[in-house]
């Protein structure tokens, strides 16, 4: 329970402070709508080909908004001076990594609900009737986008070139990720059941089970010194 | 869980400490004991070590050899248990200025599992002198006022033992007096204290025991009571080979 309260403290804590500046959400709301608006003007979205495909243009708007979070979730604890204050707080390395995660997890849902919304309009697709095989999807992405970046985030908070080093670590690792997720996303906006994707979920459940494991593991060293 | 030994007295025990950044070696075998209430005064040029061997003894780096041991918790091992018995201040004040004095405090209090805590946040604002600003967000707060906001944070959770280094930075003289009192109650009250600084008069006149520490060694160590102040001047300049007070 004290484990749980200690994490939930941090995810609070970065909430408060992120609600007081909005700096975050409102740069990864805005990156995102200005990715849809760009892709429907470059687009005829009445190609059926592009209809097809539509769900990399979510996809797309989702991962670099959300990377844009990713980068100032350790990066302000690191710039600000406080990682030493967290750090010296008697809690696990896995515990500051829950917190952080779970931070990361909720702005990215927060960005994900307003860009799904300028979706449907921009791209005048009803998402109302796949809503839930839908937000399964991207809550596995975005739980499996959260748990890789986190790791990253620390990784990279101490070097210069933060944002460039997140986007060189995350990309590659989350290729599978993102591939399964652009395609599990497809067959059902397109009308497809759900147990079509099955096999693209399989790949998205063991991605995010391995990579929490693998930060259950690593955390601790990585955020040392 | 390796533990310090029963024989040993000693709330504080390092055992040749060595710190290497690289090819540089920052600290060179440093053994150091201190007993719970002794209050250590560590001074030294800029580069001598003393945040490294801070950093070390609160578990916030390890050492590239060496061991450390606080009451009887190995820094290398048993860092959760060590954390809730130290409280560290430093120029650097771990607070979130988007937070509100409070909140910072609450957050560090949940962290440390702290019991009563709205009545312990009270009384802590209270004892640095910022009850009225409870709500107050700390980016509003002067550097001193801030500094005051972190001494609060170290102590919210009634540590054991006090790390602090540089401790005075960016206090006004109102704010040096202040936290003078505040340590002088901790130490009347036994609390273990080491602090590092580079006013060998403050230093001095808080302290019961005094290290002059140089390129990484431990130079000198003497309990104050033995030694006069203008003495212990003469030997830190004969020994860092300083002509002037360190600023």
């Amino acid at each position: 329970m004290t484990f749980i309260q200690k994490v939930w403290a941090i995810v609070w804590k970065d909430i408060t402070s992120e609600l007081r500046t909005k700096e975050m959400l409102l740069s990864m709301c805005l990156f995102s709508f200005l990715v849809l608006i760009v892709f429907n003007f470059a687009f005829d979205t009445g190609l059926k080909n592009l209809r097809e495909n539509i769900s990399g243009i979510l996809w797309v708007a989702f991962i670099f908004s959300g990377l844009m979070g990713l980068g100032r979730s350790f990066g302000v604890e690191r710039d600000k001076g406080t990682l030493y204050g967290l750090l010296l707080c008697p809690i696990s390395p896995w515990g500051i990594y829950l917190g952080k995660m779970i931070g990361t997890f909720i702005f990215m849902t927060i960005m994900e609900i307003f860009t799904l919304s300028i979706f449907t309009v921009l791209y005048n697709i009803n998402v109302i009737p796949f809503l839930l095989p839908l937000g399964l999807i991207i809550f596995l992405g975005t739980l499996g986008f959260a748990t890789i970046g986190t790791v990253f985030s620390a990784m990279s908070a101490t070097t210069k070139a933060r944002d460039v080093m997140l986007s060189i670590l995350v990309f590659p690792i989350s290729a599978p990720m993102i591939i399964a997720l652009v395609k599990a996303t497809g067959i059902i906006l397109w009308g497809g059941a759900i147990q079509e994707t099955y096999s693209w979920l399989k790949i998205l459940i063991a991605f995010d089970l391995v990579f929490l494991l693998l930060a259950y593991l690593t955390f601790g060293f990585i955020i040392e010194e | 869980m390796a533990q310090m030994q029963e024989e040993d007295n000693y709330i504080i025990k390092a055992s040749g400490l060595v710190k290497k950044f690289g090819f540089k070696t920052v600290l060179r075998k440093i053994d150091l004991s201190l007993k719970k209430g002794d209050f250590l005064a560590l001074f030294g040029p800029n580069g001598a070590g003393k945040t490294t061997l801070i950093q070390i003894l609160c578990s916030l780096m390890r050492p590239t050899s060496g061991n450390v041991w606080i009451a009887g918790f190995d820094a290398e091992y048993d860092r959760e248990a060590l954390h809730k018995v130290i409280g560290v201040v430093s120029h650097n004040t771990f607070l979130y200025n988007n937070l509100s004095a409070y909140e910072n405090l609450k957050f560090y209090g949940i962290m440390y599992r702290v019991m009563n805590l709205r009545e312990r946040i009270e009384e802590v604002m209270g004892l640095v002198g910022l009850r009225g600003y409870m709500n107050d967000h700390v980016q509003t707060f002067s550097r001193g006022m801030q500094q005051r906001l972190s001494v609060a944070r170290a102590i919210i959770h009634d540590p054991l033992i006090f790390f602090l280094d540089e401790p005075f930075t960016g206090l006004d003289q109102h704010g040096v007096e202040d936290f003078k009192q505040i340590l002088k109650k901790f130490r009347d009250q036994g609390k273990t204290i080491v602090m590092t600084s580079h006013d060998l008069d403050r230093g001095l006149e808080l302290c019961t025991q005094a290290a002059i520490l140089k390129s990484g060694n431990l130079v000198y160590k003497e309990d104050v009571s033995k030694i006069t102040q203008d003495d212990f001047k003469e030997i830190y300049f004969k020994l860092t080979g300083e002509q002037t007070l360190p600023v």
